[in-house]
């Protein structure tokens, strides 16, 4: 690049350090603000911009764009309520860790303060809910920044970078610096690499341990595909059993010997159970949330914890671990891999065997039984339906929030890390469809299915219209039980069966609203025509909006009651009217 | 462990705080950049840790360095994760638990200073025992009239909490106090 060259707008600059940080598609929604930077776009076709209907979806799309590859997903949003839109999807990011770098247009310098039109105090509003933010009030700071806000946005931990441009400064020259690949930042400086005597510590409680479980998350996820397939060593060198959370799922596969099945409120009695009896628990890029512990101070009794994690804040946070390892997860379990090798060789040791014993009695619980139904299609069902007949494709799977987002956890076996896209930490209700959106625009000849419930997928169901748009063939496979499930579930446990406001009365035509779309409308009623249709479904080459009508009161088992610990799980098969009234007392209430 | 509290339903786990408080003195150094201090205040508020005392000001100026001192209350296990969650926090260069380092050097604490000004309005009799009070606690007149005086007084917390108690009733009129300002003893830096 010459000097000349390198002479730009500050509009110009920001597409060239998008593409200088190799982003290939950003999702945006443009407005005043951002129109030097649309502008810049116009006139160039090495970054695609895939339009969306609402920012809030932009958002999601740049997620599930960034889970499903591992590079940071990109947003360009306008000031004002393009900004504020866009927060909801920021403080997803940031609860799943999700990189995400959101660019937002800014009233000029010199109309900040005096409440312009379509201004909103952009840094103010979306502190919290990012890593990093900056205000760029000169053309000078605008390539820093950016370099900065990728690399912010991409290490350590991964979060969402906010980076507010006013359009004066897009509008103004200035000098743009490419991205320097040795600038060692001045002050954030994650720790990658373990320090070795608790990798030795670690051996040491692992060796020892005769009850000992695995419990990942999306720490491993995050760490890279390298960092699965050392997980997936580890296990088949220790014998360990393995559990994760719903962030973690692909990590190791669900068809392999040692895995449980997913822990937590909605996890399988064999990784919960497994989870209180164990006596040593290696925590893995997870965070002890509370979806997971249930009730903390019967959470694990008898074990020794050890947590691996890249963020020193995770350690300690709600339940106190006896060996905290800060690294990255990948370089921390190559550590632990080619340390356990060293030490004990590849023998698996049979003092296991009476855990796995236990577990087998666990495991014959048969847990996420439920009772199949000739005329109505269970939603455990479905989604075992939708599984056999996407299991040997390339196949995404993205959620809404609900019963049908743990029925999918549940029943969908994920074999692969990146394929599957939830909104775990903030359970965001209409995020799957934008995510599923982004997920195609980065894999377009994959299988993309969004599992929806009624109530989520009207969210955002707008963005079925960007879909059409950039021919994104995304499948929205609705569970459609008219209500919202798990608020129902919930107040059928909590609130003494009162259905305040959980059932949706006037629900649309999906077929209907999926032709208005322009895209394919598919019904299903009978559990007899729902291998075809899901067929149907995946052979078309266009988006396709699949109403699925199940069982309107089936619940979600098994499942933790309020108040109660891992030990305490209430199975399908225990699951009467009179257990679930009385599961939970009136001590339990205050904790769900 | 704490016991749960009772109805009314919520969807968390709700648990009463019964450990014993106390107080901590953070030594925070940050970039001297717009929005620091609404970040770590915002961190203060968003996660719900205590502030006590606040102090602010650059102190390196060709580094662009500021140094935030706080005093912060709370349950003993908090203070890890409060420095945990500053360090997050990408302009933060450095944060020091004053207090915990006294203590691993067998000391009872960090030297904790904070200066206070003063303004005590009277006449007569009250007016000079007000004086006299100033005097005995080693305060300095930086104004003063024949209906007033304004007090200078820097030292201990304690110590300035006094001097304020004991004057209120001879017409004290209005305070102003720095917040605390605090540097470890011996001779090495934070």
């Amino acid at each position: 690049m010459t000097d000349s060259q390198r002479q730009m707008t500050g509009a110009e600059m920001v597409v060239q350090a998008l593409k200088d940080h190799g982003v290939e598609h950003l999702f945006g929604y443009p407005g005043g603000a951002v129109l030097p930077i649309y502008d810049a776009l116009f006139q160039q076709e090495d970054v695609r911009h895939i339009l969306v209907r609402h920012e809030q979806g932009a958002g999601h799309a740049a997620e599930g764009y960034a889970r499903s590859t591992g590079k940071p997903g990109v947003m360009l949003v306008t000031s004002g309520p393009g900004a504020t839109n866009a927060v909801t999807p920021l403080q997803d990011a940031l609860m799943d860790s999700i990189p995400l770098v959101c660019i937002t247009g800014q009233v000029p310098t010199t109309l900040i303060g005096s409440d312009a039109f379509q201004e909103c105090d952009t840094v103010g509003i979306t502190r919290p809910c990012t890593k990093h933010n900056w205000l760029v009030k000169s053309v000078a700071d605008l390539p820093r920044i950016l370099h900065e806000a990728f690399y912010v946005a991409t290490s350590g931990r991964p979060g969402p970078v906010v980076v507010d441009i006013p359009k004066d400064v897009q509008f103004a020259t200035g000098t743009y610096t490419p991205p320097a690949p040795t600038d060692a930042h001045k002050t954030y400086q994650p720790k990658r690499s373990p320090e070795i005597e608790r990798i030795r510590a670690a051996i040491e409680l692992m060796a020892a341990a005769k009850r000992p479980i695995l419990y990942t998350g999306g720490g491993v996820i995050n760490s890279g595909p390298q960092a699965s397939q050392l997980l997936r060593e580890l296990v088949s060198l220790t014998g360990f059993p393995i559990t994760s959370t719903l962030m973690g799922l692909g990590a190791y596969p669900a068809s392999g010997d040692n895995w449980l099945g997913m822990l937590g409120m909605h996890g399988t009695y064999e990784a919960n159970m497994a989870m209180h009896d164990c006596d040593l628990m290696v925590c893995i890029g997870a965070r002890f949330d509370d979806r997971i512990t249930g009730r903390l101070d019967a959470f694990s009794p008898g074990s020794r914890k050890i947590h691996i994690d890249i963020d020193p804040s995770s350690i300690n946070k709600t339940v106190h671990v006896d060996l905290p390892i800060i690294g990255d997860v990948g370089a921390v379990l190559a550590d632990i891999v080619g340390a356990w090798r060293q030490m004990a060789g590849d023998a698996k040791p049979a003092r296991l065997a009476d855990w796995w014993r236990q577990i087998a009695l666990w495991r014959g619980r048969n847990c996420l039984n439920y009772k199949p139904n000739a005329d109505v299609i269970m939603p455990q069902y479905a989604v075992q339906r939708l599984y056999e007949l996407t299991r040997d494709r390339e196949t995404y799977i993205t959620t809404e929030v609900g019963q049908h987002q743990m029925w999918a956890a549940q029943f969908y076996g994920f074999e692969e890390p990146n394929r599957w896209m939830t909104s775990g930490g903030l359970g965001t209700m209409g995020y799957g469809l934008p995510a599923a959106l982004g997920v195609q625009i980065a894999h377009p000849d994959a299988l993309v299915v969004d599992i929806a419930g009624d109530a989520s997928v009207l969210m955002t169901m707008q963005e079925m219209s960007a879909a059409v748009q950039h021919d994104a063939p995304i499948k929205i496979f609705i569970l459609n039980n008219q209500y919202m499930g798990m608020v129902r579930q919930w107040q059928q446990l909590l609130h003494g069966n009162r259905l305040s406001n959980s059932y949706t009365e006037a629900l649309p035509d999906f077929v209907k609203l999926a032709e208005a779309y322009g895209c394919v409308g598919l019904r299903c009623q009978k559990p007899g025509d729902l291998d075809d249709a899901i067929q149907e479904m995946i052979d078309v080459r266009r988006p396709v909006l699949f109403d699925c009508r199940v069982a309107n009161l089936a619940n979600c088992f098994p499942m933790i009651p309020s108040g109660k610990a891992h030990n305490e799980i209430l199975l399908p098969d225990e699951a009467t009217d009179e257990a679930v009234a009385t599961a939970i007392d009136a001590k339990g209430r205050a904790l769900v | 462990m704490n016991q749960p509290l009772q109805p009314p339903a919520s969807a968390y786990f709700i648990t009463e705080e019964k450990e014993p408080s106390e107080t901590r003195t953070l030594a925070v150094l940050v970039d001297n950049e717009p929005g620091v201090l609404a970040r770590v205040i915002g961190l203060f508020s968003g996660r719900g840790y205590n502030i006590e005392s606040l102090t602010v000001s650059e102190t390196e100026h060709e580094k662009h360095l500021s140094r935030i001192t706080i005093v912060t209350s709370g349950a003993p296990h908090i203070f890890g994760q409060i420095k945990s969650q500053l360090e997050r926090i990408v302009p933060v260069h450095r944060v020091v638990d004053l207090t915990l380092t006294a203590r691993a050097h067998g000391q009872d604490g960090a030297i904790e200073r904070e200066l206070a000004i003063v303004k005590v309005a009277g006449k007569g009799e009250q007016r000079l025992e007000a004086l006299r009070l100033a005097d005995a606690f080693k305060a300095e007149v930086v104004d003063a009239t024949t209906e007033h005086f304004i007090f200078q007084i820097t030292g201990r917390v304690s110590k300035i909490d006094q001097f304020i108690a004991i004057v209120a009733p001879l017409g004290l009129v209005e305070i102003c106090r720095t917040g605390v300002a605090a540097l470890t003893r011996g001779k090495d830096g934070m």
